[in-house]
């Protein structure tokens, strides 16, 4: 099965560029094939200059690419401070570490703690991931994709399955990796993709149909048919 | 050591366990001697199946492999008139290592149910193979004249000698097994055991990880197969095979998986029943079976989970 | 190497090979559709041969041996999946490792209590008990064809089982998608008891035509079972073309093995031939998920 038939899609260095689309547009795919978990059939995949079309999962990930999932994806049995430092560990230098206490290395944990800060989790950061709220997990998970240090970061629908505070504390989250970050958001709301996004593209059944800014993505004819209109037309770009 | 935190449980049961089998000794009988050598061997030897199965995630069916091999090299080695336990015992290692090396590279790169049937059948492939090796006795295995030296320091011939000196290797490899899991490596083991894809997405090479800690459990087990030829100065095709890997297999989850003190405990629990039942009635396995399946169905944490009272994770 | 011993030994591990695969079957059966790692599949295996051996050495009829022994051990199979391993097929595959681990003990002690420890030995039936000249000057024991014939016969069975019928429909759709069966309304209870007895039937069939080549024996059935699991492990799991394969494969590698190695290395062949291909296909070569 070809997902993502053709996309032609280039991101910015500091944006938050936003992909939307209807329900099996192909976004998780997209993402899946950028983090390396699944291998494209065809075509290249480019990373601030280099081919990493073929390179697994973890070396795409050292070179600075890390991700959220769709389904909250932590470590239930650690703390949540520990998920963290497992991540900032990850960055730093190999784990064949087989001696020392892992929660001596004082840089690790004190990298560890601030990213919890910055996602707003501090107060949580004993507390077993396992027992954080639905929102809190979704928040850690942000934790862990930025503690790699990534120079872009992959996010599938972190506003997923939230409440409207929830939304609200992730979208203030996400507002400060602005101009920090390089982001690649996939989302569904549609509110949080409009204030966050710099540039947005709209994929439809594989196919890039609209990339612009946010005013211009508004008023495209084919994303409001592919929206707005019925089911037969948006059919035709597939 | 002050400054690793064990659970309290963990420090309490740990501390009357070491401190009662320090004084078994001093009851002076040679059959529980005996027994508690043999009892502290295993335990050993379910503590490095922990590693892999608690701690890792990885359900080997093959780990009596590696303990079959430490014990062979050990006793082909006798045979060849290397006697000397500071030349025996890393070649018992060595071994160990080298074969854990080829298989964990090979049943490591499948997972799940592949991963537990190649890793028995490795294992049956060793037994074969001894069992086929008539130079060093085939099926009817081969005895050892006499136990392996200290260079003079220590007679190992001694039972109390020995004892103490299993006592301590116990001790220490637990020790260690215990730092181990806390430290750097410790954690991503544990992370791949929890969520392998997250920990690749962090940038983990999560094979390497598992095999190098495959080879530091198949160390172990290598180590206490050295260790078991020189207690039953013996050695044969049975402690590779397979319903040996399923005994240790049990005793980490009789003791409770991914607490490295379970496992141990487990050992001690599943040996002594053995003894017990086995003097009741020689058909003792019909009850033992159906026993087990009651264990894995409802308790599923171990003995150290219901000491615990908690559930742990894994 | 002589062609005539060549063709000897290709026949033998042909009949080694359709032996394995009525194993492998089953096994690879159960797991694709119940998601069940069952060790005890080599206890109904020995439960067959024993049940066999006992009716013909009663009645002195192997024909007799072969109706009561199948039905016996797929009733066998049936009422422990009912009583035990239904339980475990939502567990994960440690759980069920171990409890059908613990069920080979509960076996193998059954037969020490009820058999005793002494291995017996069952009379190839008469019918079969010559030899054939399949080409002149070449005589091949008639009981070995036979297995061949049957093993090939029922591999027929059951391709045509999985491909033309309801059942098979059921069983195809449970391998791939097992909630689905559920929602179809389908008594998923029954089918899976059903595909449980049609691979302990298997599992009987195969121990009854070991027993006059094999002896009867309280362990016959671990022996088998290792062998199984390098054929399912090599043809993919779940994949009844796979065991085909894989079985004739194993079979071969270990009768040219023990003929042209010395001993200890003819009993590493198929390992090695494991380890080969898994290097080659991970999932190996039929791989029935993904």
């Amino acid at each position: 099965m070809m997902v993502s038939t053709q996309i032609d899609l280039s991101i910015v260095r500091g944006e938050i560029h936003a992909v939307i689309g209807p329900n099996g547009a192909g976004k998780t795919t997209l993402l899946a094939q950028l983090a390396g978990e699944l291998k494209p059939d065809a075509g290249l995949i480019e990373f601030m200059g280099q081919d990493i079309s073929l390179l697994p999962v973890h070396k795409r990930s050292r070179l600075g690419i890390a991700r959220s999932y769709q389904i909250t994806s932590i470590f239930p049995g650690f703390s949540a401070v520990d998920n963290v430092a497992l991540a900032v560990q990850a960055g730093n230098g190999h784990s064949f570490r087989f001696w020392r206490d892992a929660r001596g290395y004082s840089a690790v944990r004190e990298a560890a703690w601030k990213v919890l800060q910055r996602v707003g989790l501090e107060q949580r950061a004993q507390v077993r991931a396992g027992h954080l709220s639905h929102g809190e997990q979704r928040q850690l998970e942000i934790a862990m994709a930025l503690a790699t240090r990534p120079k872009l970061l992959l996010l599938d629908e972190p506003m997923a399955g939230m409440g409207a505070e929830e939304s609200e504390r992730m979208i203030a989250t996400l507002r400060g990796l602005k101009g920090e970050n390089t982001v690649l958001l996939v989302e569904h709301d549609m509110d949080a993709v409009f204030t966050l996004a710099d540039r947005v593209t709209v994929l439809v059944y594989g196919r890039v149909i609209a990339t612009g800014s946010v005013d211009q993505i508004r008023s495209d004819a084919a994303v409001r048919k592919a929206y707005l209109g019925d089911e037969g037309s948006a059919l035709n770009y597939a | 050591m002050a400054k690793l935190k064990f659970p309290r449980l963990q420090q309490l049961i740990l501390l009357s366990v070491v401190v009662l089998l320090a004084f078994v000794p001093l009851f002076g009988d040679l059959f529980y001697l005996r027994l508690f050598t043999r009892i502290m061997i295993y335990a050993m030897v379910a503590l490095s199946l922990d590693i892999i199965l608690g701690y890792g995630g990885m359900v080997s069916f093959g780990h009596a492999a590696f303990f079959g091999l430490g014990a062979y090299t050990v006793g082909i080695l006798a045979r060849f008139g290397v006697a000397s336990a500071f030349l025996a015992w890393p070649a018992a290692i060595l071994v160990s290592v080298l074969l854990a090396a080829v298989i964990g590279a090979v049943s490591l790169r499948t997972g799940g149910v592949y991963f537990i049937m190649i890793t028995l059948a490795f294992a049956q492939m060793l037994y074969y193979f001894f069992f086929s090796l008539d130079v060093y006795g085939g099926s009817d295995g081969m005895p050892m004249v006499a136990r392996n030296t200290f260079a003079g320091l220590i007679d190992i011939n001694r039972h109390t000698t020995f004892y103490y000196l299993v006592f301590g290797i116990m001790v220490l490899i637990l020790f260690v097994a215990l730092r181990l899991m806390q430290s750097r490596f410790g954690m991503v083991i544990q992370g791949i055991r929890d969520n392998e894809r997250r920990m690749r997405s962090l940038g983990f090479a999560t094979y390497r990880y598992k095999l190098v800690c495959f080879i530091i459990s198949a160390a172990v087990a290598g180590l206490a197969g050295a260790l078991i030829a020189n207690q039953t100065l013996y050695v044969s095709p049975s402690f590779l095979h397979w319903t040996r890997s399923g005994d240790i297999l049990i005793m980490v989850i009789l003791g409770g998986m991914g607490s490295l003190v379970g496992p141990m405990l487990g050992a001690l629990c599943l040996l002594l029943t053995e003894e017990v039942l086995s003097g009741y009635t020689e058909h003792w396995m019909i009850v033992l079976g159906p026993l087990l399946i009651v264990v894995v169905l409802f308790a599923r944490h171990g003995i150290y989970g219901l000491l615990a009272g908690t559930k742990q994770s894994g | 190497m002589d062609p005539l011993l060549i063709f000897i030994q290709g026949l033998n591990g042909l009949q080694l090979g359709v032996m394995l695969f009525l194993m492998a079957a089953g096994l690879t059966l159960v797991f694709g559709v119940m998601n069940l790692i069952n060790l005890a599949h080599g206890s109904l295996y020995m439960m067959g041969a024993y049940l066999a051996a006992t009716v013909q050495q009663r009645t002195g009829s192997f024909l007799l041996a072969v109706l009561l022994a199948i039905p016996l051990t797929t009733m066998l199979g049936m009422l422990v999946e009912v009583t035990a391993l239904r339980r475990l097929y939502k567990r994960d595959h440690l759980d069920q490792v171990l409890a059908t681990f613990a069920l080979i003990l509960f076996f193998n002690e059954l037969v020490r209590i009820v058999w005793g420890p002494q291995a017996y030995f069952m009379a190839v039936p008469e019918l079969f008990s010559g030899y054939f000249s399949i080409l002149p000057g070449v005589s091949y024991p008639i009981f070995r064809l036979v297995i061949i014939g049957v093993g090939l016969a029922v591999a027929l069975l059951l391709y045509l089982i999985v491909s033309r019928t309801r059942l098979g429909m059921l069983i195809r759709a449970g391998a791939t998608n097992r909630e689905m069966v559920g929602a179809l309304g389908v008594n998923i209870q029954l089918l899976y008891t059903v595909v449980f007895g049609l691979g302990a039937a298997l599992a009987g069939l195969a121990g009854i035509m070991a027993g006059p080549i094999l002896s009867v024996e309280v362990g016959m059935g671990e022996s088998i079972i290792i062998l199984t699991f390098v054929v399912i492990v090599i043809g993919g799991i779940g994949s009844i073309r796979g065991a085909l394969i894989a079985s004739m494969l194993v079979g071969l590698a270990d009768t040219f093995g023990r003929v042209l190695l010395p001993p200890a290395l003819a009993s590493m062949v198929i390992y090695v031939l494991m380890a080969g291909v898994l290097c080659w296909r991970p999932q190996g070569l039929f791989p029935a998920y993904g």
